[in-house]
């Protein structure tokens, strides 16, 4: 890739995080936060995008963030207060800033009458006063335009065509008088006298330099007058006390001569004049506007005369009182300017500073090929076994230290695409914006967890159901703010949205404070659309959970925004086709909490191999709270089929895994296999019956959606060590499976349970 | 002998503009992300010239030309700032902290290198 497309990249990427804590920062500014810091922060981050825009030509990123920055100036400096108001306008701007951006990388468009309409607002923000329709300030014309001597601009024919002729004549009258010197003088002769003040060498610029650049411009004899040097004892080694004058031959004009002293401007005592000019005549000329010069007899001096091919050189033969106050090894000559083309080494200092680019399908195929190594590591162990070897041995020893390293591989590995879930959620305050805009509704997004890291290929996958999530929890969720004021609850809602790890997963919560599931109209709904009988007993649970049913919907009205013929039932099903699940608890009046629980990776699993009739399953470690025997006196029939275990203070349901998972007809006696003890998503537990456990393995899982179709209480595939494939239990579809056909009673005592 | 510069600038991308341009006219590059980190890589580099912009977390230019200047291991150094156009009265305060001179962004490289070779020794 070019470099500079490289870097565009970066740009791109830069823009992402800018954006992010733009948004970041207004939020805060809309909490109230009116610190400086944040402020400062905010307007960084346009000014960065602005900077950056710049430099790749992307002019109508440049313009909006030249307006918008502008009104941030302005905020920054006090002149604009910075309230409530004012921050959600500039929310808003921030997202059509993050449109120019998304178009100037050539994803989607801008929506250019938005566009201008927020810049005029922007503009009526930063100025009150202004006219409306004023266009963005234009940036002011270059100083040096100043300095170009009027003379060159005048043109004779302008003058004649002009009826506004006589503006001109005093530059007619310039340019005789010049024309007038170049009959005595030879045109390309410059006299420049340079009389630098301390202010020159404090800011680490150098008379000798200035030379230097001369020098590029044509010949030139430099002249230096120490006269105000005082004795030794008396000069103060920081002081400026010489004066330079300099005689250029150039064909450049005087602009260019000036453009040298850019950088000293007002630093030193400048003439520049055409022709010879008499030495002492320019230096009394200077020395009379001086205040600090003492009165020096003209004619006085004893001009040290320097010739000019290696004036840099000379000057540390001056006297001390032309260098700077630290003095910086002024021997390199002219030609010392860096033309050399090759490319040097870059250093990135500072700790944690040095980032690597790696492709992402390398990593994914390191990813593949440790997974292959678990495998193979898992069938080596298996055929060391099968031989009988001691494990004291030195074999089954390596053995265990190639399980470790392979298993600490696989973590590191994994670790490299792990990725905060912050990317995801960035792009939800938005969101929220957008969907309260329409709904008529007032909520705040409060984030949680922004750092919680996952596996890349999960967070991919996450900002489709955050999105569903956050749409329904708006608009069913929060109530309007009038009903929200008449139920005594301010106008505006919170809905918080939170990453955490639990249990090796990653769960994500979308909660609002609105008005929770009306149960009795899911319910309804339910028996009139057909999902249930109206005489079937449910918990309050499971009547929520009754809008993941497909075909559900509890909209009165099918809104802009969540009925997008998308409804909670593919989200479900989409969760669970990531191996996670969603479930939901609702507190009527109170708010309701959508928690989605995904596994940190898609790519490895540690899970528990057990026999059930013959086959051979993984259930998922992370599931697992206990293993055990039961005892005959455990086992409680309950019903006319299903049966309980006691565990401690509880009763739990028994699961035969053969007879849901339909490997067999009658299930054995619980007391003849191994129970699981196992924990569901919303905190159920039940005890799964197998006939045997093989022990603990990690396995790389392989989809089964992929390569065969989706299973019921299957939640994909693995290769074991042996070469065969095992299906991967899913825990929860298999509670619920059992617990649909009426076989399993709940638990009792389900907060007893909870509270353990 | 190869001259290295330091830039000082928050953003990454106007640090690999930077980058790019003056390795490829055959400097020597050390960057830093704000003034702090800057004043931290200016005592481990010793660059020939420095190159900051202006608005930074932490410490901004003013304050970290300021910084340099005050030091007297380092203030005879060339800074150079980054600056727009459009604002004269940040470049006028940046002289006022000690800027040597300024490079108007966006820069092309050419006036970059040749900004440089006027400061530099």
């Amino acid at each position: 890739m070019d470099e500079l497309e490289a870097i565009k990249v970066t740009f791109f990427q830069e823009c992402e995080e800018l954006l992010a804590d733009l948004e970041g920062g207004l939020l805060a500014m809309q909490e109230g936060a009116g610190d400086l810091e944040t402020v400062n922060a905010v307007f960084r981050a346009v000014h960065s995008i602005k900077g950056g825009a710049g430099a790749f030509g992307l002019e109508p990123l440049v313009r909006f963030a030249h307006v918008f920055e502008t009104l941030l100036d302005a905020v920054r400096g006090g002149s604009v207060p910075n309230t409530v108001e004012l921050a959600a306008v500039l929310l808003r701007a921030s997202d059509i800033l993050a449109d120019h951006v998304s178009a100037a990388r050539g994803l989607g468009d801008v929506d250019m009458a938005a566009s201008a309409a927020m810049a005029a607002e922007l503009e009526q923000w930063t100025d009150p006063n202004a006219a409306p329709a004023a266009a963005s300030a234009p940036a002011p014309a270059a100083p040096v335009a100043e300095d170009v001597p009027p003379a060159v601009v005048a043109d004779d024919d302008a003058l004649e065509d002009d009826d506004l002729g006589f503006v001109f004549v005093p530059q007619t009258i310039t340019v005789e008088a010049q024309a007038a010197d170049a009959e005595l003088i030879p045109s390309n002769v410059w006299t420049v006298s340079i009389r630098p003040k301390s202010d020159l060498y404090r800011k680490a610029n150098e008379t000798a330099l200035l030379l230097r650049e001369l020098n590029r411009l044509g010949p030139i004899k430099a002249t230096l007058d120490d006269s105000a040097l005082p004795p030794l004892e008396s000069l103060d080694p920081e002081a400026a006390y010489v004066t330079w004058s300099v005689r250029v031959e150039t064909d450049e004009d005087e602009a260019a001569i000036r453009e040298v002293f850019e950088f000293v401007d007002g630093d030193c005592e400048l003439e520049i004049s055409r022709g010879e000019g008499s030495v002492d005549q320019a230096m009394a000329a200077l020395l009379t506007v001086a205040e600090s010069a003492p009165a020096v007899e003209p004619a006085a001096p004893a001009p040290v005369e320097i010739a000019p091919p290696a004036p840099v050189a000379e000057v540390a033969v001056a006297p001390p009182a032309a260098e700077p106050p630290k003095p910086a090894a002024p021997a390199a000559p002219p030609a010392a300017a860096p033309a050399a083309q090759k490319a040097t080494p870059v250093e990135v200092p500072g700790p944690g500073q040095s980032v690597i680019r790696v492709d992402p399908e390398r990593i994914d195929r390191l990813i593949d090929l440790v997974g292959e190594l678990v495998i193979n590591q898992a069938m080596l162990a298996q055929r060391v076994g099968e031989y009988g070897i001691a494990p004291s041995s030195n074999l089954a020893m390596g053995l265990d230290e190639l399980e470790q390293l392979t298993r600490e591989i696989q973590d590191s590995v994994m670790a490299i695409r792990a990725q905060p879930v912050k990317s995801v959620f960035q792009r939800m305050p938005r969101l929220v914006r957008e969907v309260a805009n329409m709904t008529g509704k007032q909520a705040r997004l409060v984030m949680d967890g922004e750092n919680t890291e996952v596996d890349k290929t999960v967070i991919e996958r996450l900002s489709d159901p955050i999105t569903h999530m956050l749409r329904n929890a708006i608009d069913h969720g929060l109530e309007s703010p009038e009903e929200r004021k008449a139920a005594g609850k301010n106008p505006e809602g919170v809905v918080r949205l939170a990453a955490l790890h639990r249990s090796g997963r990653i769960v994500i919560e979308v909660s609002d404070d609105g008005k929770g599931i009306n149960r009795e109209r899911v319910f309804s709904i339910a028996v009139k659309k057909g999902l249930i009988t109206p005489d079937l007993q449910l918990s309050d649970e499971e009547i929520d959970n009754l809008i993941f049913l497909p075909g559900f919907s509890t909209a009165d009205k099918i809104s802009d925004v969540s009925g997008r013929g998308v409804g909670m039932d593919v989200v479900k099903r989409s969760v669970q086709a990531l191996g996670g699940r969603i479930s939901i608890a609702s507190r009527p009046g109170q708010g309701s909490t959508f928690t989605l629980s995904l596994p940190l990776t898609l790519a490895v699993l540690d899970g528990m191999v057990v026999d059930v009739a013959g086959e051979t399953l993984v259930v998922p470690l992370a599931a697992i709270v206990e293993s055990l025997r039961p005892k005959p006196e455990e086992v409680r029939p309950l019903g006319p089929v299903g049966s309980v275990l006691a565990v401690r203070d509880s009763f739990v349901p028994l699961i035969d895994v053969g007879l849901t998972l339909g490997y067999r007809e009658q299930s054995p006696h619980p007391t003849d296999g191994v129970v699981l003890l196992v924990e569901g998503e919303d905190g159920s537990r039940a005890a799964l019956v197998a006939d045997a456990i093989h022990g603990q393995r990690q396995v790389v899982i392989k989809s089964l959606e992929q390569n065969y179709q989706q299973v019921e209480g299957v939640a994909a595939a693995t290769i074991l060590g042996d070469g065969r494939v095992a299906l991967i239990l899913d825990v929860d579809a298999t509670i619920a499976m059992r617990r649909r056909e009426g076989g399993a009673p709940r638990p009792t005592e389900p907060t007893l349970i909870a509270a353990e | 002998m190869t001259q290295t510069i330091l830039t000082v600038d928050d953003s990454r991308t106007m640090r690999d503009m930077l980058r790019m341009a003056l390795a490829g006219a055959g400097f020597n590059v050390v960057e830093a992300v704000d003034g702090e980190h800057g004043l931290e890589v200016l005592s481990a580099h010793r660059p020939d010239v420095i190159i900051t912009d202006i608005n930074m977390p932490k410490l901004d230019g003013f304050g970290f030309i300021e910084a340099v200047r005050v030091d007297d291991d380092y203030r005879a150094i060339p800074i150079l700032v980054l600056t727009t156009e459009s604002d004269p009265a940040k470049k006028q305060r940046a002289r006022e902290a000690g800027a040597t001179g300024w490079i108007v962004k966006p820069f092309n490289p050419e006036k970059l290198v040749e900004a440089i070779r006027r400061v530099a020794a």
